[in-house]
């Protein structure tokens, strides 16, 4: 197991040295000087050399470069051109905002789609699961850019019942989390159903079955805990969708976390903080993903004893 | 499934062919007196906050999702099978630079990446295309590659190498078509999320610019009528989830029907 273990820390942090690489390269894909670019048409000549200056522009590419890692090897990812506060400091304020939405997210979809995906699999083939596995796909094609609205237009506007923005109490963290959660609701469902069929056609449930075991015993207690193996992998694969789906959900909700901040962040030109939220989503999904490697390694030995 | 994909698919794609002639207003022509108007016979979906017939632009909207699906698709699979079908098929120093550029690209959920490249870029739908293809290539070339190190055993692409074919042609002739068909679901599916990621950056102010009618240049203008006129919302909405659920269902269907394992699940 430390062998393993090792060996896929090891394997991350390339990842991690191109990921900062990338984040690094982005101010220079600004057409044209980045310094004018944050500043605007308007700025004189000396403002643009004076934040040349402040960010470093000046200097030769491998400085910068050498510069960057180092602050991020440091938590030091420089200054908000927008309000001259330490660009960690405003996303540390904002990531637990972030990180209840995406944890409320996930309960919403496992609260949603362990019972649709085990009742689609026990009913297979019939209108229950074909009913099931079609709302499952209407949830993945429905954007959540539309359904928070469409939520907010019912749930808030029409009934009156919750908040139509805003934090702080438990009404305002329910729009916002169903309408993050509801597409990996439906690509967990998929995944419950399809890890369930395959753990029900193994001869240990019809072993269960043939000693009197009842079906709902052998569907729960049996199959569904050995089938929650690969589903435990694919939330922590999908906590991408999370991600990158709070930078729309905070949006339509002044939700007051990270993905609200770089999406203002870049309304503003303010790019060391844009840099610095796009390196921390990435980074956070870079340990997500290890985790839920390491995990899988020590719930099954198979996957350990392959890869290393 | 597959039926209902490809019907929605198909009249989304004559909608789209059609729409010069067939809208009923044009979609940039602007009535302020009747701003804001709630549907009614003579316009269907209402009008918008200047007055623009909120139907013609969304048929016109499908001319630009379809346009960003195709071409985002086009150049990421093309890139991708050429990328994939190398990394897997010569193995060394090529496969590592190429699964390492997937591995490091992987690290960047969804579309954030793209999200980056048009804030630094500009917003346009030049530079949406072009973030989106930058980052569509790797899920092709991820699959590519894995069927290539399969299709590279197989004994008629050896025989072939025995016949004295040359590299390329082994490749491009015999095993690239091998990842056809699961190149033809990804990218069938890969519409649905080009679409998506499109009106996402669009509805983010990072896509299409107004006037344009693009969904999600249109559902960001709703945005601020959420109270007084939640049609602005609905209908562009309710375009994009019809246009994805039909690829979505379409792609669904022609994996099941390319795939007999998964037929028998």
């Amino acid at each position: 197991m430390s062998r393993y273990l090792l060996r896929r820390l090891l394997l991350t942090i390339p990842v991690l040295i191109g990921v900062a690489t990338l984040v690094f390269a982005l101010i220079h894909f600004i057409p044209g000087d980045p310094a004018q670019a944050m500043l605007g048409e308007g700025a004189t000549p000396e403002d643009v050399a004076q934040l040349r200056v402040r960010l470093g522009l000046d200097r030769p590419l491998l400085v910068q470069y050498g510069s960057f890692l180092n602050g991020v090897v440091h938590g030091d990812l420089g200054v908000s051109l927008r309000n001259d506060q330490p660009v960690t400091k405003q996303i540390l304020e904002r990531m637990p905002a972030t990180a209840e939405l995406a944890f409320a997210a996930m309960a919403v979809a496992v609260l949603f789609a362990l019972p649709l995906g085990i009742v689609a699999a026990v009913w297979r083939g019939t209108w229950i699961d074909h009913a099931a596995m079609t709302l499952s796909l209407v949830g993945i094609s429905v954007p959540n850019f539309w359904l928070g609205p469409l939520m907010a237009i019912v749930f808030a506007v029409e009934l009156g019942w919750l908040p139509v923005g805003g934090s702080g109490t438990l009404a305002h963290l329910v729009l916002p989390s169903i309408t993050l959660g509801a597409a990996l609701a439906a690509i967990l469902a998929r995944m419950t159903r399809a890890s369930l069929l395959e753990e029900l056609s193994e001869p240990y449930v019809l072993a269960a079955r043939a000693k009197g075991v009842s079906r709902t015993r052998a569907v729960l207690h049996h199959a569904f805990r050995n089938s929650l193996i690969p589903i435990v992998t694919i939330l922590g694969l999908q906590f991408g969708v999370v991600l990158t789906g709070a930078v729309i959900t905070e949006t339509i909700f002044a939700w007051p976390g990270i993905g609200r901040l770089l999406i203002q962040s870049i309304s503003f030109r303010d790019y060391p903080t844009v840099q610095g939220c796009v390196l921390l989503i990435a980074i956070t999904y870079v340990g997500v993903n290890l985790i839920t490697d390491l995990t899988y390694g020590f719930l099954d030995p198979r996957i350990r004893v392959d890869r290393s | 499934m597959i039926r209902v994909g490809a019907v929605i698919v198909l009249l989304t794609v004559v909608a789209a062919l059609a729409a010069p002639w067939a809208v009923p207003y044009d979609p940039s022509s602007q009535q302020l007196s009747l701003r804001l108007e709630r549907p009614s016979p003579s316009h269907p979906f209402g009008l918008d906050e200047l007055g623009r017939d909120i139907f013609s632009r969304v048929l016109a909207g499908a001319r630009i999702s379809l346009l960003v699906g195709i071409t985002v698709v086009g150049i990421s699979s093309i890139a991708g099978i050429v990328l994939g079908a190398i990394a897997g098929y010569f193995g060394g120093w090529l496969d590592e630079a190429i699964s390492r550029s997937i591995d490091v690209l992987l690290a960047f959920p969804g579309i954030l990446l793209a999200i980056a490249l048009v804030a630094v870029l500009g917003p346009s739908l030049k530079n949406v295309v072009m973030a989106l293809s930058a980052i569509g290539w790797v899920g092709y070339a991820r699959l590519v590659r894995g069927q290539v190190l399969r299709a590279r055993e197989f004994e008629f692409v050896q025989a072939a190498r025995a016949l004295g074919a040359r590299t390329p042609r082994i490749l491009f002739r015999h095993v690239v078509p091998t990842t056809l068909p699961a190149v033809m679901v990804q990218a069938t599916l890969g519409m649905a999320g080009a679409i998506l990621a499109e009106a996402s950056l669009s509805f983010l102010g990072l896509g299409v610019q107004p006037p344009t009618p693009s969904w999600g240049t249109m559902l960001n203008g709703g945005r601020v009528h959420l109270l007084d006129a939640p049609h602005l919302t609905i209908f562009p909405g309710a375009a994009i989830a019809v246009l994805v659920l039909g690829f979505n269902f379409l792609g669904d269907g022609l994996r099941d029907v390319l795939d007999p394992k998964r037929q028998r699940v």
